[in-house]
């Protein structure tokens, strides 16, 4: 019987193929039969050699992995609206990978006895499956080009699990044209190209593509003086047009650039200028195809106008991260580069959202991240700190722009919990009324903080304090700062809680040296690397660096760094704890890419001798530096 | 007054006998044996006496699974009309949707139910909504266990000073902070979807600890 689930299901499957070339009768008689099931993340769904299931199975939500159990690669990664399972049912044979939950996810199973006659007597489905099943060189860095329905051949995942040879793939071009007639003026082209935010505009005619304008032109031609704005595209273009056929590789396409010394080919039908434009190839489609590189993604997170088109980015940058640690590119330059990118995740984010509200903001605000994103020390998606001030406004105008803040904080914590980052657990967040506050506001919450240093007032500064502008007004920040160190002049005592609060985690090692591991829970016998090894060091770097009032730098590895230059008897100690603290860091991070994690929890087991040698070493460093802290807020006599 | 009971008791229609048996044998602990109901109504207002019930949607929920056949959904023809809740669920007087009358509507409910827990949110609404129509038909209240989303969702929040609990957390909100699509809000069987998904996280959620959560602990 149709209901509103079953309509839902059919609404969501009719997007994406084979379904969408099913009758509209038949897609809702099928989504009937559904079950919807959820996945918690990690679950396995099916495993290798497992007899065939009675359905296959459709990510609605989350991501699924395929892998081979035997040297442990992960064959493919199924996002949304994909399809697996399908092809051993539909050849009557065992699964031939492992599917796991690669995220929370909700799944469509399919009941395989419904679909299959369905897909025989129609042929758009048929086809579908039969292309999906025998182009089994999909490429893995072109979408356009990625079969929807994941084969679970043994043969073509050989290919794909090794590096394909990137450079014979075909390319993936924009089919968005962005064009305008010969008469347009150079002054509207040029707009055009800067709401699309494109680097060149085809001047078509009768469908059939003239000449070419790139930002390149407008330089030589325009702003020279030589024509005027209002003169005509046709006048100053490129043409005619290099043209080629849209079945490209990669580099044909690099040489034919390089040939002509252009940054643009026009594909069209034949490949000849007397057919149809299908699409524009520019030199970043070339560079996006030949794989990650910083410059690319950054980029392609200016150019996301929705959340959703930042997701796939994210997954890069993790790609990118893990690219990195393998080449043991130093941590000092990897965790700069991917903070820069996170960054520019978050700001894109914020972009978005404030398009979004209906006016624009009453007054100035700053976005600050806190805790460990705050400190540029956030690699793996973990959890969202944050919070927002807004320039003071009179009394009666106070609630309602707390309002508009609130709302818009709420948009911004929403879509950065779409890209991967978890609400926090603490609710420290600016759409929490009590993280989105006016300058006076947030003076006084400071105050109170640093004037009753209570055990929740110390952790509430503790995190606050790495504070780090993403977004938004440096004035309100800086006199933030200012009024942070006058008060904590004026009542030094504070820093002695701090210093307290960052001697709570004992040194990290026990009688005869062994590893402190966690006594219960969850992670019983795993080795807290979070709170018992990074904490330490983040909490006296803070402490340290707040009590020579500088407020700017934020790293931890840095801060320490910037000790050691202003206390030069110190020098020693403070470049251990700097390289202990990029040890951990690099350790963590590895740790929960591997596990798909935060990697705050280390199975001591899994360590190699090595490993441990080199975990225990920073614990001494960390002892050290306690020892220092204790002494230099003379804590003993307390 | 025992009396009264087992006179009554003789009366009950043979549906509702049914029921009871269902409950004879004691039910087991462990999550993964359990069929869940999860449900909501819709009705004419908030007033337990004066409203009335227009629409019961409910899905069965068992290891995980939602199977979208099993959904059921009733409209049920009343002549009490409330029209300040019209504009929220969409439901008019003397729309053309198939409906039952109250009894037809309870007795397919009740065999639907059968002895499963019921989950809803802000769940005590629902059920008195249900038992106030049981009660005007002659019938006894519901026996089953159930479970409270809005409750349960207490349980996740991290016991610290810095957090405030609220008393209540609309189905609104919890979509939100768990990212559930809204987008059959207010429709008896779309709440329900709503909901099952909302459990199944906060659950995770739970167990997320490490700790096997059974349903006493759920019930606490």
């Amino acid at each position: 019987m149709k209901n509103t689930i079953s309509q839902r299901v059919a609404d969501f499957l009719k997007n994406f193929p084979p379904f969408n070339g099913l009758k509209d009768d038949d897609l809702q008689h099928l989504s009937e039969q559904i079950t919807i099931i959820y996945q918690e993340k990690d679950s396995i769904i099916f495993t290798e050699k497992e007899l065939g299931h009675d359905h296959f199975y459709v990510i609605h939500k989350g991501a699924v992995s395929l892998s081979r159990k035997t040297n442990n690669t992960i064959v493919d990664m199924c996002d949304e609206g994909d399809i697996f399972g399908l092809r051993p049912l539909m050849a009557n044979e065992n699964y031939e990978l492992e599917a796991k939950a690669h995220e929370e996810s909700i799944l469509y199973a399919i009941p395989i006895a419904i679909f299959k006659p369905l897909a025989l007597h129609n042929t758009a489905v048929g086809n579908f499956l039969i292309e999906s099943f025998a182009s089994n060189t999909r490429n893995p860095y072109s979408k356009n080009h990625r079969g929807k329905l994941y084969s679970d051949s043994t043969e073509s995942d050989k290919n794909t699990s090794e590096l394909p040879l990137v450079d014979l793939q075909p390319v993936h071009y924009s089919k968005k044209i962005i064009s305008c007639g010969p008469r347009t003026t150079v002054k509207k082209a040029a707009e055009i190209m800067t709401t699309k935010r494109v680097g060149a505009i085809v001047i078509v005619k009768d469908l059939l593509p003239i000449g070419i304008i790139t930002d390149k032109d407008l330089r030589n031609k325009i702003v020279t003086g030589d024509y005027p704005i209002t003169t005509a595209v046709s006048k100053i273009m490129t043409t005619p047009v290099i043209t080629y056929p849209k079945n490209l590789t990669i580099t044909q396409a690099q040489m034919a650039m390089m040939k002509s010394n252009i940054s643009h080919l026009c594909l069209t039908k034949d490949g000849t200028v007397d057919t149809k434009l299908v699409g524009i190839l520019s030199k970043h489609d070339i560079m996006v195809a030949l794989g990650n590189n910083p410059a690319v993604l950054i980029k392609a997170i200016k150019r996301a106008k929705k959340v959703k088109h930042l997701k796939p980015v994210r997954k890069s940058i993790m790609g990118l991260l893990q690219g990195y640690l393998a080449s043991n590119i130093p941590m000092t330059l990897i965790t700069k580069i991917i903070s820069e990118l996170n960054d520019a995740c978050l700001k894109q984010v914020i972009k978005i959202s404030l398009e979004k509200m209906e006016t624009k903001p009453p007054v100035k605000f700053a976005w600050l991240t806190l805790g460990s994103q705050g400190r540029s020390e956030q690699m793996l998606h973990t959890d969202q700190d944050n919070a927002l001030i807004f320039e003071d406004v009179s009394e009666e105008m106070l609630p309602k722009t707390t309002t508009y803040f609130l709302a818009f904080s709420t948009l911004v914590t929403q879509g950065l919990n779409e890209i991967g980052y978890e609400y926090c657990p603490a609710e420290m967040m600016a759409s929490n009324p009590q993280w989105c506050l006016s300058f006076s506001e947030w003076k006084k919450t400071t105050s109170h903080w640093i004037i009753n240093p209570g055990v929740d007032e110390v952790l509430l500064s503790s995190i606050f304090f790495d504070y780090n502008l993403v977004y938004g007004d440096v004035s309100l920040v800086a006199g933030l700062s200012e009024h942070i160190f006058y008060t904590v002049k004026k009542y030094p005592i504070f820093f002695v809680h701090l210093a307290k609060g960052a001697l709570q985690n004992p040194s990290p090692t026990g009688f005869f040296r062994k590893f402190l591991v966690e006594q219960d829970g969850a992670h019983k016998d795993t080795f807290d690397v979070k709170s018992r090894a990074l904490r330490p060091l983040t909490d006296a770097a803070r402490v340290l660096i707040l009590s020579h009032s500088i407020k700017s730098i934020n790293n931890t590895a840095e801060r320490f760094e910037k000790l050691a230059e202003l206390e030069p008897n110190n020098k020693e100690i403070y470049m251990a704890c700097s390289y202990a603290s990029k040890a951990l860091l690099k350790f963590r991070t590895k740790q929960g890419l591997a596990n798909n994690d935060s990697g705050r929890y280390i199975a001591l087991n899994n360590l190699s001798k090595e490993e441990k040698i080199k975990l225990k070493r920073t614990f001494k460093t960390i002892k050290e530096i306690q020892e220092l802290v204790t002494l230099r807020f003379q804590l003993k006599s307390m | 007054m025992f009396q009264f009971f087992k006179k009554n008791k003789a009366e009950l229609p043979q549906f509702w006998k049914d029921y009871e048996l269902k409950f004879k044998d004691k039910m087991s602990d462990d999550l993964e044996d359990k069929t869940f109901c999860v449900l909501d109504t819709e009705t004419t207002g908030f007033d337990y006496s004066k409203d009335r019930i227009l629409c019961i949607g409910a899905i069965n929920l068992r290891q995980r699974r939602i199977e979208i056949k099993d959904g059921y959904e009733v409209f049920i023809v009343q002549q009490v009309y409330g029209k300040d809740a019209a504009p929220i669920h969409g439901i008019l007087k003397n729309s053309l949707i198939p409906r039952l009358s109250e009894l037809e509507a309870l007795e397919q409910f009740v065999n639907y139910v059968g002895n499963s827990i019921i989950i809803a949110h802000h769940a005590i609404f629902d059920l008195n909504m249900i038992n106030n129509a049981l009660l005007r038909n002659g019938l006894p209240e519901l026996k089953n266990t159930y479970l409270d989303t809005s409750h349960l969702y207490k349980k996740t929040i991290i016991k610290s000073n810095l957090i405030t609990k609220k008393e209540h957390y609309t189905l609104d909100e919890l979509a939100d902070k768990f990212t559930i699509s809204k987008k059959d809000r207010h429709t008896a069987m779309g709440d329900a979807y709503i909901t099952a998904i909302l459990f199944l996280k906060i659950l995770n959620k739970l167990q997320e600890s490490g700790k096997k959560v059974t349903l006493k602990d759920l019930l606490k």
